[in-house]
């Protein structure tokens, strides 16, 4: 399928577009669950969402999109309430709150799923399709109640902004400002919830952890201010929602879910490695630099007090011996110092080994090390 | 015997309670470690060894799938690990990270190579504790069903590693510095845990499915967890929660026509609800009725202290008397005249017009708070 017919497909139209809402309110709203430190709260929200979806199906006895974004929604919030309640009322910590939430309403969810089996027949077919998330079955009318939840979480976010910071970053501070912080924390573990509910569909009850946290981990190493981090995580969360669904609905019935979690994974991963400053490989490579420049300094000067002990600037210095005195492996340290000019080669007897002498330069180099103490600045 | 095992009914009890059972025994180390969440992404993850070990060897069941799979449980915690070790991700952002790649790369391959072999997607959410006692093995010249053949195995491996490194899990779990520190490898210990934990949350995943297990392993010994503070205790109160789900679950699943597994979870999480409210010391009934007590405790303490600090002064005759205590001490009517009658019934303040007195036993009360120094000093 070419690219111009992909942009006039109605089906892809469709599913692109719900993709992109659902990247943008997910990655939004994740990165403020993630830089809270309730990214797992995620997880259990979205796998309690199933027995709303199945009380929302039975209520409006179909597969009415509302009724069930409604019910998903419902049972969200009931289950970040029973975690607040379990871990503040008991002495239950928050992973055994959360596993035991999550695990309550999953069950729950799959014991009314079996029920509208046997009830419905056919009907359920549909909900199936909110497990692994079915990005094809999306229909234009859902658009619209997928794109008022978007725009209402979104505007939420917008509006209380400066609050939504403080709470994240310094809630003790907002107290003492009078902010209703513990209201505010609902607002934003509900709006949790409601990315939750509007990924349903494209990615499915089971995988929806991940297009919270994912797409605001990946954006979180590319900035160090909420306001980019935001937008980034919003940006990365659409590009992984739409290559996903687009590689789902026109491939060969594979399930949406996987595809959008593993390209959200994918970006996550390129992040961690590669973004600039704080990326593992710079890091490694900038250690690595660290180490050699270090591993050279040792050599010269270690040449150099060889050469102030024999009252000769021009000693030379085998080769042999610096891997003895250093353990071995001065050969590419010298080669390096050699190539910027720091020693030279000296000439030697063909029965021994190489041997190196400070230039000038080297020299200067090395006494500007020593006069420094340390001898391991960069 | 034969007959037993010939008894569909037997059979899935059976196994519902040798699942729980088994997770009831691993469970206790996981949440008190606060690693709960742990066994969420495990259960996720094995869905990929799973396949993975299909795939490579045709295994469905058995030693090879166990044993192979239970590796992809350990890989995901090392996974996480990892990342959080960079220091760039939060730990719980870490396991959000991990188990939804490697899952949905399970469900992935499901879709594209297995889509109809029994390991389905929807067995995946569901197990199929149904039919369990159709596919039978040859043991000891019995035919007993596979899956409680190898449940039997993972639940008779767990027991034996609690018993035989009990000290050394107590140790570990409460004081791992300690532990350390007596040569006890905690860290190997608990990664030998969450091996078996992986073990035995696939030997129960044509039982269970993957998610439900997070029910068997997290439930039971929370539930626990607010009956005891022994951890000994933990662990047969925990079995036993898995006997009350197994056998409560099974019946209701039958009379309602619906999921034995999700109904088992369910009961499951019927009892750690029970324990939530009415557990004797730990649960919310208990800790209200503690608040309400020492409310009413520090009521008339307030009040005697109260009148001894204006005993003997001028402003007795307005401090001491019912209206001073609307205005002085803020209480409202109500508690104001509730307060006053348990003091009069206490035997520590009497009325005598308007005019409140204490008695001697309520001056002997408050000079015990004010000046407590003299209590039993003489």
């Amino acid at each position: 399928m070419g690219l111009v017919e992909i942009l006039s497909d109605h089906t892809l139209q469709t599913v692109a577009i719900g993709a992109a809402i659902l990247g943008a309110v997910s990655g939004v709203l994740g990165a403020f669950a993630v830089l809270r430190q309730q990214s797992l709260m995620g997880d259990a929200l979205s796998h309690a969402a199933l027995p709303g979806i199945c009380l929302g199906f039975l209520w409006a006895g179909s597969r009415d999109l509302g009724a069930i974004l409604g019910g998903a929604l419902a049972a969200g919030a009931l289950a970040a309430l029973t975690v607040m309640a379990m871990t503040r009322l008991t002495r239950l910590k928050t992973d055994a709150a959360l596993g035991s939430v999550l695990s309550f309403y999953f069950a729950l969810g799959i014991v009314l799923l079996t029920l509208i089996q046997r009830q419905a027949g056919a009907g359920q077919a549909g909900l199936e399709a909110f497990l692994f998330g079915q990005a094809a079955a999306i229909l234009r009318e859902d658009l619209q109640v997928m794109g008022v939840l978007a725009l209402a979480s979104l505007g939420a976010v917008a509006l209380l902004w400066k609050e939504f910071k403080l709470v994240t970053f310094d809630p003790v501070f907002a107290r003492t400002l009078g902010l209703p912080v513990v209201a505010l924390e609902a607002v934003l573990t509900v709006m949790v919830a409601v990315a939750v509910v509007i990924g349903l569909q494209m990615v499915g009850v089971v995988l929806m952890a991940a297009m919270i946290v994912a797409p605001a981990v990946a954006a979180r190493q590319w900035v160090t201010r909420l306001g980019p981090m935001v937008v980034i995580s919003a940006a990365i969360g659409m590009g992984a929602g739409v290559t996903g669904a687009l590689i789902s609905a026109m491939g060969r019935g594979l399930a949406t879910g996987p595809l959008v979690v593993l390209a959200a994974s994918a970006a996550v991963l390129v992040s961690i490695l590669l973004a600039p400053g704080r990326g593992v490989i710079w890091d490694w490579m900038k250690r690595r630099a660290e180490r050699r420049a270090l591993g050279g300094q040792r050599v010269l000067t270690a040449i150099h007090a060889l050469a102030a002990e024999h009252g000769d600037p021009e000693y030379p210095a085998e080769q042999s011996m610096l891997d003895v005195y250093f353990g071995g492996g001065t050969a590419a340290a010298l080669d390096r110092l050699e190539a910027r000019g720091a020693v030279r080669r000296a000439a030697h007897f063909r029965t021994e080994g190489v041997h190196w002498v400070l230039t000038p330069q080297g020299q200067a180099e090395a006494e500007d090390i020593l006069a420094g103490g340390e001898g391991d600045r960069p | 015997m034969q007959a037993l095992f010939d008894d569909p009914g037997f059979s899935i009890m059976a196994t519902g309670f040798l699942v729980g059972a088994a997770a009831a025994m691993l469970g206790p180390f996981l949440i008190l470690r606060r690693a709960a969440m742990l066994s969420d992404a495990i259960s996720h993850s094995i869905v990929l060894g799973i396949v993975a070990v299909w795939l490579l060897t045709g295994a469905v069941s058995g030693p090879l799938q166990i044993l192979g799979a239970a590796l992809t449980g350990v890989l995901t915690v090392v996974l996480t690990e990892m990342i959080a070790a960079t220091g760039r991700v939060k730990s719980d952002a870490a396991i959000g990270l991990v188990f939804p790649a490697l899952f949905a790369a399970g469900v992935l391959l499901l879709n594209l190579y297995a889509s109809d072999v029994h390991i389905d997607t929807h067995t995946v959410l569901l197990g199929e504790i149904g039919f369990v006692w159709l596919d039978t093995l040859e043991v000891a010249g019995l035919s007993v069903p596979r899956a409680l053949v190898w449940m039997g195995a993972a639940a008779a491996a767990d027991l034996a590693f609690i018993t035989l490194f009990w000290k050394e899990l107590k140790i570990g779990t409460f004081d791992p510095v300690l532990a350390h520190a007596m040569g006890l490898a905690p860290r190997a210990l608990f990664y030998v845990l969450l091996f078996l934990t992986s073990g035995t949350a696939v030997a129960a995943f044509d039982a269970v499915g993957a998610i439900l297990f997070i029910a068997f392993i997290v439930m039971p010994p929370a539930t626990a967890y607010l009956l005891t503070d022994r951890l000994e205790r933990m662990v047969p109160i925990g079995v036993a929660v898995a006997g009350i789900a197994s056998l409560g679950g099974y019946g209701l699943a039958l009379q309602w026509d619906v999921s034995i597994s999700g109904m088992m979870a369910v009961v499951t999480g019927a009892c750690l609800g029970l324990a939530v409210l009415a557990a004797p010391r730990h649960g919310v009934v208990a800790a209200m009725l503690r608040r309400a007590r020492s409310r009413r405790e520090n009521e008339t303490r307030a009040l005697v202290v109260h009148l001894a600090t204006h005993e003997d002064t001028a402003a007795r005759r307005e401090e001491n008397v019912a209206a001073a205590l609307r205005l002085h001490l803020d209480w409202p009517d109500r508690r104001a005249r509730e307060v006053l009658v348990k003091g009069v019934a206490a035997g520590l303040v009497r009325r005598e017009g308007e005019a409140l007195l204490l008695t001697d036993e309520g001056r002997r009360a408050a000079e015990a708070l004010l000046e407590p120094w003299r209590r039993g000093g003489g």
